[in-house]
């Protein structure tokens, strides 16, 4: 199908697109737009105004600075996957960015716009909830961070308001302890997964602590597996699985009780994953 | 606020000045306003890579884009890669090894594929197959099972690699 009509506008600067927000309630923010637009072509949203964000300066840079790896807004996927700063300091993010999409996908997706979007099956999300991130938005009364754990609040529900925009996430870099795991399953490659895993820990002698294991395809938002992540820090896999305490609904690609069962299957390959890697 | 907008780009070498409406996606523009049918409209929401083409050097879905948002870029569709010779040697591989059928998908799979024999010719490298399959995993065929596409993009990256040494 073909969207609906609507208004366009190229914001030059972000105090910009914040008064256009302003003006317009029911307007929405272009960034990489492989989701909105596919959400407008389908008439599923239908928008007066679209707020173009891509010719901001000053938001598409990746950062290794005072611990933590600082991604811009409009960094595109293809930048993030390249990054050899990611690839040293943020690892997570590149284990997840070759399951994001496809090649055409990532060359215009940014790494803000699916924060900003919070799909409750997309990867980055839950990178952001395991790695323990924040995201910086800019919004009428100016800037504020926001920690991972207080940001997703529903289905596509963040706690931004509604003029703010994210201009930034940023996680805490990776030190020589630091061990982490991903792992989905989906029917085609790059498709939205049926259940994803992203998790992070921390190297403790010949086992784990600090584990964080952030779920995602199985809620409405990514979801922590706070038992499974005592057991496992326990070095107690097969304890770890039972005490799985997710509810998935039955959605298109598969139901309740098969996600909760693929959901376990991914947790023993990246408990592997965490505990194979040595600095 | 406009619904209508002014763009200038250049399409295929060409440079173009349009007035479109601020809805139009890329590929609808440069069927519809252009002329160029090549890129192919299949889902419209960016699943099925009927529609790739390129924007700036890199592959983008045409329908996930807007034509407001591409003033000023630089876009090349399957018609400008075809007569520059730049896909001449994918093209005859394809044909070569039955690597199309009805076709409707092979302008967006020969444009995804010469990205990968790019990346892969910039690093000297053959890619796999597995890569190959990885690389157009966004491009649908519903023709020919794929292997024969596999092949087809696998002996071009040899023979460009062969070439090259």
């Amino acid at each position: 199908m073909k969207p609906a009509p609507f208004a366009y506008k190229k914001a030059r600067s972000l105090d910009e697109a914040i008064a256009l927000l302003g003006e317009n309630p029911d307007a929405r923010l272009l960034a990489g737009g492989q989701s909105l637009m596919a959400t407008l072509n389908m008439r599923l949203s239908a928008p007066s105004l679209l707020i173009d964000i891509n010719g901001i300066g000053g938001l598409g840079g990746i950062a290794h600075k005072s611990g933590a790896v600082e991604i811009g807004a409009l960094a595109r996927h293809t930048d993030a996957e390249r990054s050899a700063t990611i690839a040293q300091h943020a690892p997570l993010i590149a284990r997840a960015m070759p399951f994001i999409g496809h090649p055409a996908i990532r060359n215009r997706g940014t790494l803000g716009g699916s924060i900003a979007f919070a799909d409750p099956a997309a990867e980055l999300p839950a990178c952001l909830l395991a790695l323990d991130g924040e995201v910086d938005a800019q919004g009428p009364k100016g800037k504020r961070t926001i920690k991972a754990g207080d940001y997703f609040k529903g289905l596509y529900e963040t706690a931004l308001g509604p003029q703010e925009i994210l201009t930034a996430i940023r996680l805490p870099a990776a030190s020589a302890d630091t061990r982490v795991g991903f792992a989905e399953l989906a029917r085609r490659h790059g498709d939205y997964a049926i259940v994803g895993l992203a998790a992070s820990a921390r190297a403790d002698g010949k086992g784990l602590k600090d584990v964080r294991l952030a779920y995602f395809g199985v809620g409405n938002t990514p979801l922590r597996a706070a038992g499974s992540e005592a057991a496992l820090a326990r070095g107690d896999i097969d304890g770890a699985v039972a005490a799985l305490d997710l509810d998935p609904h039955d959605d298109i690609q598969a139901t309740g009780a098969v996600k909760k069962h693929l959901a376990g299957v991914l947790l023993r390959r990246v408990a592997a994953q965490l505990m194979e890697q040595r600095p | 606020m406009s619904m209508d907008i002014d763009i200038t780009l250049t399409v295929n070498g060409e440079r173009v000045t349009e007035r479109v409406e601020a809805r139009k996606t890329l590929v609808d523009f440069v069927r519809d306003d252009l002329g160029l049918t090549g890129s192919h409209v299949g889902c419209e929401h960016g699943v099925c890579g009927a529609c790739t083409m390129r924007v700036d050097g890199v592959i983008v879905r045409g329908c996930l884009m807007l034509a407001a948002q591409c003033d000023g870029a630089t876009v090349e569709t399957i018609e400008g890669l075809s007569d520059s010779g730049e896909v001449a040697d994918l093209q005859a591989a394809f044909e070569q090894r039955n690597a199309l059928q009805c076709g409707y998908c092979t302008p967006g799979m020969l444009t995804a594929a010469q990205e990968l024999l790019q990346q892969a010719q910039a690093r000297n490298a053959v890619p796999s197959r597995d890569e190959i399959r990885e690389h157009i995993s966004g491009n649908y065929c519903r023709c020919t099972g794929y292997h024969a596409i596999v092949d087809a993009v696998e002996s071009v990256a040899k023979a460009r690699a062969g070439a090259k040494s």
